[in-house]
């Protein structure tokens, strides 16, 4: 999508009084709905909506050996798809730079705060763990895909149970115990983007075309920041840093209420 | 091995509840969602547009492509890891044959039709899913058609046939034959068939007659579902003409 | 003949492919059907209309095709030593020609970006398309122009016979009560401006409305009315 220079500054200039073109506040996130269990073949899945972005993300599980240098814990893996079902300029084939940047800020998110307890994953010391396997698969991009694959994940694992682990080292997924992963905390992704010089929460697809650079923040409760990635081509101040991590803080608060 | 009856209770003839709706994303050309018994099959269009690599352009008419790919966590078993999967591309390729002839293709040369089915959950017939729910969402991106198509997957289980097979009964222990069909609307002719497992050829008439019948079915559901979307109460002349 | 010819939907019917709309020698195809022996069949998803003898189906849905004559926006994609290639938001890709971009004379050797460069939308009518669907357009007319701010949506081409109105009335609505400026191009692109930016988005939200709507009746009167209420309601 080429952007035009002059409509994006009528773009700003709207953003200047405080009004977006879908009616929204700058500060203001779409309506997020989670629905659970959309792939019963999945260990754990949710499907969420942010306004018309629509992603699904599905676990599974699997037995592996450990890391030698975590003999005693599970593994984690986040990837992400970017569908051709998604958006028109989507292709498929292997993973762009911009579906691999977000399975990695996604798994951030997870991973530093150790929300899923991986130490309980552990089956064998050395010898057999749980790995978890997050599939984030976009299905309608209407901007904010960061954000709305964060909360799939995280309502993804939320449900996710343990399949049958047979004596003889089998798997039955068919047959799903009633033991919930141990997810113990729920960080929250919140992308906050700058316009010109303007800050917008939840970026429409039109207004995140525009946008000039973003920071993602992982909040894994309602203080603390447990992970951050920049993105976007135009450097910021300190001053705008802070802002923009404050009001991710605000909205994250407001996220959690959808799981 | 007698295969008295069916693991979930069904008649032999009879098809597992189906669930079809168009239109259910929103930045696509076209697109549908089917769900027959566990299996769910999403389908989206885009085009016709702009082809590239140009050497493709075929300037009498336009091509059709398809990609039909299985979500990781969509299998009976374990993750499926995403990539180039041989499965996958021999099914995009029947797929892409069992559209392109009821496809008006000379509307539009120079460009192509972007089919892409993707199997958020799987319970076998996922192939003849994805075809009904690729039907509906050509024809929900106003692609023109000469007919529209469904697809069914009928077969052997034990010593009975069967139509639409579920994953028990194509594991079934004592032998079973899977065989996807898709079957025209008007002209109710074949344009996807294969077959897995034994199959005595004496039977393969009949159930070629059973899966027409059951495709029609199909094609009734794939209907309402167009209907139901652009559901119009009154409709009014168009003011400008 | 030995068969009666007969309808076999009802006018206004919404049809889909491959559906059966008559049978017998005495109807004629138009427009989104075709003859398959004695039958008319449709070809596309779309509401029939019989006209006498002569059945069409009007698509409800699906990609602009560009038309000779069509006054579209389309969007500057490239720009060579002497000619621009645009995106017309439909499955081929337009070209102009230096002499059809402005009626002001441009040396040969001029550079053609600063007249129209990339990214920049532009209003310009289709003055033909081969049978190849090479697409040529013109600036050079009334009404014709480069569009400078404002935004840009995309509505369903199939609308904008509804969106523009009887010889544009139902836009004009629009334009009368929020005050902005609108362009609607056949190819389901459409341009508003407004300097006040909750006149700008209200435009925008009567445009889906009126597409969502389009098929009901009394459509023109129930704009009328809910304009002045939202307009109202923001005084």
């Amino acid at each position: 999508m080429i952007v035009n220079k002059e409509m994006k500054e009528h773009m700003i200039d709207a953003l200047k009084k405080g009004l977006r073109f879908d009616g929204r506040k700058n500060d203001e996130l779409r309506k997020a709905v989670v629905e659970y269990d959309v792939s019963m073949t999945a260990e754990g899945s949710a499907k969420v909506s942010l306004g018309d972005t629509v992603v699904i993300a599905g676990v599974k599980l699997s037995v592996e050996k450990p890391y030698p240098d975590t003999p005693d814990e599970g593994m984690l893996m986040v990837n992400a798809e970017f569908m051709p079902m998604a958006n028109p300029d989507f292709e498929s084939g292997p993973p762009s730079s911009e579906s691999v940047e977000l399975a990695r800020v996604v798994d951030k998110g997870i991973r530093e705060c150790r929300a899923i307890d991986t130490k309980k994953l552990c089956i064998e010391p050395g010898e057999k763990a749980w790995s978890v396997g997050i599939d984030i698969m976009t299905m309608n991009d209407d901007g904010n895909l960061l954000d709305a694959a964060g909360l799939a994940a995280m309502a993804a694992l939320k449900v996710s149970r343990l399949p049958k682990l047979n004596e003889d080292g089998t798997i039955s997924y068919d047959e799903k115990t009633d033991e919930k992963l141990p997810v113990s905390k729920e960080p929250m992704l919140v992308t906050v983007h700058m316009i010109g010089d303007e800050i917008i929460v939840d970026p429409k697809l039109d207004e995140e075309h525009c946008s000039d650079a973003r920071i993602s923040v992982s909040y894994v409760d309602d203080k603390t920041i447990c992970a951050i990635q920049k993105g976007g081509e135009k450097a910021l101040t300190i001053d705008q840093i802070d802002k923009m991590v404050g009001v991710a803080m605000k909205k994250a608060k407001e996220l959690r209420k959808a799981l | 091995m007698s295969y008295s009856k069916r693991n979930d209770g069904r008649g032999f003839d009879e098809l597992r509840p189906i669930e079809a709706k168009a239109g259910v994303i929103k930045s696509a050309d076209g697109s549908a969602m089917f769900k027959i018994g566990k299996t769910v099959a999403y389908a989206v269009v885009r085009g016709p547009r702009d082809l590239y690599p140009k050497f493709l352009k075929d300037p009498t008419k336009g091509i059709l492509r398809v990609n039909y790919q299985m979500m990781p966590f969509s299998g009976v078993g374990e993750r499926i890891k995403p990539g180039p999967n041989r499965r996958a591309k021999e099914i995009s390729m029947v797929t892409e044959h069992a559209l392109s002839n009821i496809i008006i293709l000379e509307k539009f040369p120079n460009s192509v039709v972007d089919v892409y089915i993707d199997i958020p959950q799987a319970d076998a017939g996922t192939r003849c899913a994805g075809i009904s729910a690729a039907a509906i969402a050509l024809a929900d991106a106003g692609i023109p058609m000469k007919e529209m198509v469904s697809a069914v997957a009928v077969g052997r289980v034990g010593d009975k046939l069967v139509v639409d097979l579920d994953y028990s009964e194509e594991s079934f222990e004592g032998g079973a034959s899977d065989m996807p069909v898709a079957v025209t609307s008007r002209t109710k002719k074949i344009s996807l068939l294969q077959m897995d497992g034994e199959l005595e050829a004496s039977q393969l008439k009949e159930l070629l007659e059973k899966a027409r019948k059951a495709c029609a079915q199909i094609n009734e559901i794939q209907k309402s579902a167009l209907k139901e979307k652009y559901n119009v109460e009154e409709v009014e002349e168009n003011d400008s003409e | 003949m030995t068969e009666e010819s007969k309808l076999l939907i009802k006018e206004k019917e919404i049809v889909v492919p491959g559906e059966e709309l008559a049978k017998g020698m005495d109807f004629l195809p138009s427009a989104g059907s075709y003859r398959s022996e004695d039958a008319i069949v449709s070809e596309v998803l779309g509401i029939a209309k019989v006209d006498g003898k002569v059945i069409k189906v009007v698509p409800l849905t699906g990609k602009y095709m560009p038309k000779r004559n069509d006054v579209i926006i389309v969007q500057v994609s490239d720009v060579t030593y002497s000619s621009w290639s645009l995106d017309t938001f439909s499955p081929y890709s337009a070209m102009m020609s230096m002499k059809d971009a402005t009626a002001e004379y441009l040396e040969r050797g001029a550079d053609l970006t600063k007249i129209y460069n990339i990214g920049d939308y532009i209003v310009a009518k289709v003055t033909n398309v081969t049978s190849q669907k090479l697409v040529d357009i013109t600036v050079k007319g009334p009404g014709l122009r480069k569009l400078r701010k404002g935004r840009i949506i995309h509505v369903n081409s199939n609308k904008v016979p509804r969106i523009i109105g009887k010889q544009g009335s139902m836009v004009n609505i629009i334009k009368e009560h929020t005050g902005a400026q609108v362009a609607v191009g056949q190819n389901g692109v459409v341009w508003i401006y407004s300097e006040n930016p909750e006149m700008e988005n209200l435009s925008e939200k009567a445009i889906r409305k009126i597409e969502d709507e389009a098929h009901t009746s009394g459509l023109t009167e129930k704009m009328q009315v809910w304009l002045a209420e939202q307009v109202g309601g923001k005084k």
